[in-house]
C-alpha cells in the first residue's frame, strides 16, 4: 500500500429506505491523515453514509474500502476487526447511562482486550480513562460521575474521550457541535483537531455548522439528494463557486436548493 | 361492486395481519436463536448477568411474595365456601397446595415479573436503541446481542424458578394461615394433608413452567426494546407490547405445558 492509496475509498454506494433513495451512487476518497467534512441539509443522508461505513446499516450496492480492503465483502469476524480501528463520536454522545463516565471511556479498551485475550484490569482501565479524560480537558475525578450528571458540553467531551481512547486509525464525528453554544462548539472543534493530529488519524465529520466545518476539515464535500455535488478544500466552503454550496453555506433562502416544506 | 370491494378489503386486511404475524414470529425466532447462540460463544458478560439476576430475582421478591401469600389465602377461603356445602373441607389443603405449585405460583409470579421486569427491560433497551447507545456498542467492539440480550435471557430463565419456589412456599403458607386462624383447621392435620396431596412432579413441573415463563418474559422485553423505533413514543409502545406479548405468551404456554404434563 502506498501513501496515495486512500484510507477510505467509497465507490457507487447506494442506500434506499423503501422508495426513498438516501445515497445514490456516492464516490468518495479520504486520504490518510486528512479530515473530510461532509455538509448537507437535515435528512440528506450524512448520518446514513457514516452508518453504512461502520456497517450499522447495510448498503444496497457499492464498495467501501478501508486500507484497500472492501469491508462490505468481509466475513463478520474480519469486519469486526476493521470496525475496531474506527472511533465514533455520536451526535448526542450516546453515552451508556447505566455506566459511570470512566467505564464509558474505558469500555472500548476493555472490550478490545477481552477480544484479544489481554484484558486490562479495571484499575488499569480506570487510570487510562483518567488520562484520556485529561486529554479532552476534563478532570479525572469526573470519571466517577454518571453521564446524566454532566452538561451537554461535558458529555460531548466524554464521547470524544471514548472515541479516542482506543487510539483509532479512523475517527467519525456525527454533528459534533450540535446543541452546544458557539464557545463550547469551538472548544470541541479544537479538541477534535488536537486529537486527530496527535493520533495521526483519518477523520470524517458530518455537520451543518459552517464554522465547525472550516475549523475541523482539510477537505469538504456536500451531500444533496443522495449525491455528492461538490468536493474541495474546506477553506473554500464559503466561496466554492457552486451555487448550491454557496446557498447552503450562506444560509440563503433563495437559490437552487428548494426545501421541501409540507404546508 | 362496492360490496365486492368491501369483502376484498376485508380479506386483504386479514392477509396483511396474517403476514405481519408470520413475519414477527419469524423475526422473534431468529432473535431468540441468535441470542441463545451467544451462550456458547465467548465472551459472556457475567456482570450484566448477575446484575439482571438480582434485578429480576431479588427485587421482584416483595411483589411476588405478597401476591402468592394473599392468593394462597384467597384459595383457602373460596374453597372453604364451596366445599363446606358438601362437607369436603378436608380437601382444602390439597387444593391450595396443588393450585399454588402447579398453576398460581408460576403464573402469578410470571405475570408480576412480566409487568415489572419485562417492561423495564423493554424501556431500558428501547431507550438505548433510540439514543444510539446500541450502535455505540457495535463501534466499541461489542456485539449488542451478546451484551444486552443473552445475559438477561439466562438471568430470567434462572431467576423465575427461584421466585416461584418462594411463591410456592408463601402461597401454601397463606392458605395455612387462613385455614388455621380463620377457619379453625387443626395445624398438624392441615400440614399432613398438604404433604399427602403434593407430589414432587407438581413442584418440578411448576418450576419448569417458571423457567419457560422467565425465558419468554425476558425475550419479549429484549426483543421489543431492541427493535423499537422513534423516540419516547416508540419506547412507550415497545414497553406496552413487551408486557402484553409476554402475558399472552405466558398464558398460552401455560396451557400447552399443563396439557403436556397434567392432562392424563
Amino acid at each position: 500500500m502506498t501513501q496515495t492509496t486512500p484510507k477510505i475509498r467509497i465507490r457507487g454506494l447506494r442506500k434506499a429506505f423503501g422508495p426513498k433513495i438516501v445515497l445514490d451512487g456516492i464516490d468518495l476518497d479520504v486520504m490518510p491523515g486528512t479530515s473530510m467534512v461532509i455538509i448537507g441539509g437535515s435528512g440528506s443522508g450524512k448520518s446514513v453514509l457514516l452508518r453504512c461505513i461502520l456497517g450499522l446499516i447495510p448498503a444496497d450496492a457499492g464498495t467501501i474500502e478501508i486500507d484497500g480492503v472492501d469491508v462490505l465483502s468481509l466475513p463478520a469476524r474480519r469486519r469486526e476487526a476493521v470496525i475496531e480501528t474506527i472511533g465514533m463520536l455520536f451526535q448526542n454522545g450516546a453515552l451508556f447511562d447505566s455506566l459511570s463516565v470512566w467505564e464509558n471511556v474505558a469500555f472500548g479498551l476493555l472490550a478490545a482486550g477481552r477480544r484479544h485475550g489481554k484484558r486490562p484490569s479495571r484499575a488499569e482501565a480506570r487510570a487510562t480513562a483518567g488520562r484520556v479524560l485529561e486529554q479532552v480537558g476534563l478532570d479525572p475525578s469526573v470519571g466517577a460521575l454518571s453521564p446524566s450528571e454532566l452538561s451537554g458540553g461535558m458529555q460531548k467531551r466524554v464521547g470524544l474521550a471514548r472515541a479516542i481512547a482506543g487510539q483509532p486509525d479512523i475517527l467519525f464525528f456525527d454533528e459534533p457541535t450540535t446543541g452546544l453554544d458557539p464557545i463550547m462548539g469551538a472548544v470541541i472543534d479544537g479538541l477534535i483537531v488536537d486529537c486527530v493530529r496527535k493520533l495521526g488519524s483519518t477523520a470524517i465529520a458530518i455537520t451543518h455548522d459552517m464554522a465547525s466545518a472550516q475549523r475541523i476539515g482539510d477537505q469538504a464535500a456536500m451531500l444533496y439528494k443522495g449525491k455528492l455535488i461538490w468536493q474541495g478544500p474546506a477553506t473554500s466552503l464559503l466561496n466554492s463557486g457552486n451555487p448550491m454550496v454557496d446557498q447552503f453555506t450562506h444560509g440563503r433562502r433563495e437559490g437552487p436548493i428548494s426545501m421541501e416544506l409540507r404546508r | 361492486m362496492p360490496r365486492v370491494n368491501a369483502v376484498l378489503d376485508f380479506i386483504a386486511a386479514l392477509g396483511r395481519a396474517a403476514l405481519n404475524l408470520v413475519r414477527t414470529a419469524g423475526a422473534l425466532t431468529l432473535f431468540g436463536v441468535a441470542a441463545l447462540s451467544h451462550l456458547v460463544r465467548p465472551p459472556f458478560y457475567w456482570r450484566i448477568f448477575f446484575g439482571s439476576l438480582i434485578e429480576i430475582g431479588f427485587f421482584s421478591l416483595p411483589v411476588v411474595a405478597l401476591t402468592a401469600l394473599f392468593s394462597g389465602g384467597v384459595i383457602a377461603l373460596q374453597s372453604y365456601t364451596g366445599f363446606a356445602q358438601y362437607h369436603a373441607q378436608g380437601a382444602i389443603a390439597g387444593i391450595v397446595v396443588l393450585a399454588v405449585t402447579r398453576e398460581l405460583g408460576p403464573v402469578l409470579a410470571g405475570l408480576m415479573v412480566a409487568g415489572r421486569v419485562g417492561a423495564a427491560m423493554a424501556a431500558e433497551i428501547g431507550t438505548m436503541r433510540v439514543t444510539d447507545q446500541i450502535d455505540a456498542l457495535t463501534t466499541l467492539s461489542t456485539n449488542p446481542m451478546k451484551y444486552l440480550v443473552t445475559p438477561r435471557l439466562l438471568a430470567g430463565t434462572i431467576a423465575l424458578p427461584c421466585l416461584v419456589l418462594v411463591a410456592d412456599i408463601l402461597g401454601v403458607l397463606g392458605g395455612f394461615v387462613v385455614s388455621v386462624v380463620k377457619l379453625d383447621f387443626s395445624a398438624p392435620a392441615y400440614i399432613a394433608a398438604t404433604f399427602t396431596a403434593v407430589k414432587t412432579i407438581d413442584v418440578t413441573v411448576g418450576l419448569a413452567k417458571a423457567a419457560v415463563f422467565g425465558f419468554l418474559i425476558t425475550l419479549m422485553g429484549c426483543y421489543h426494546g431492541y427493535t423499537s423505533r422513534g423516540g419516547a413514543q416508540g419506547v412507550g409502545s415497545a414497553t406496552t407490547a413487551a408486557v402484553v406479548a409476554a402475558s399472552i405468551l405466558l398464558l398460552a404456554s401455560d396451557y400447552l405445558l399443563t396439557d403436556v404434563f397434567f392432562s392424563q
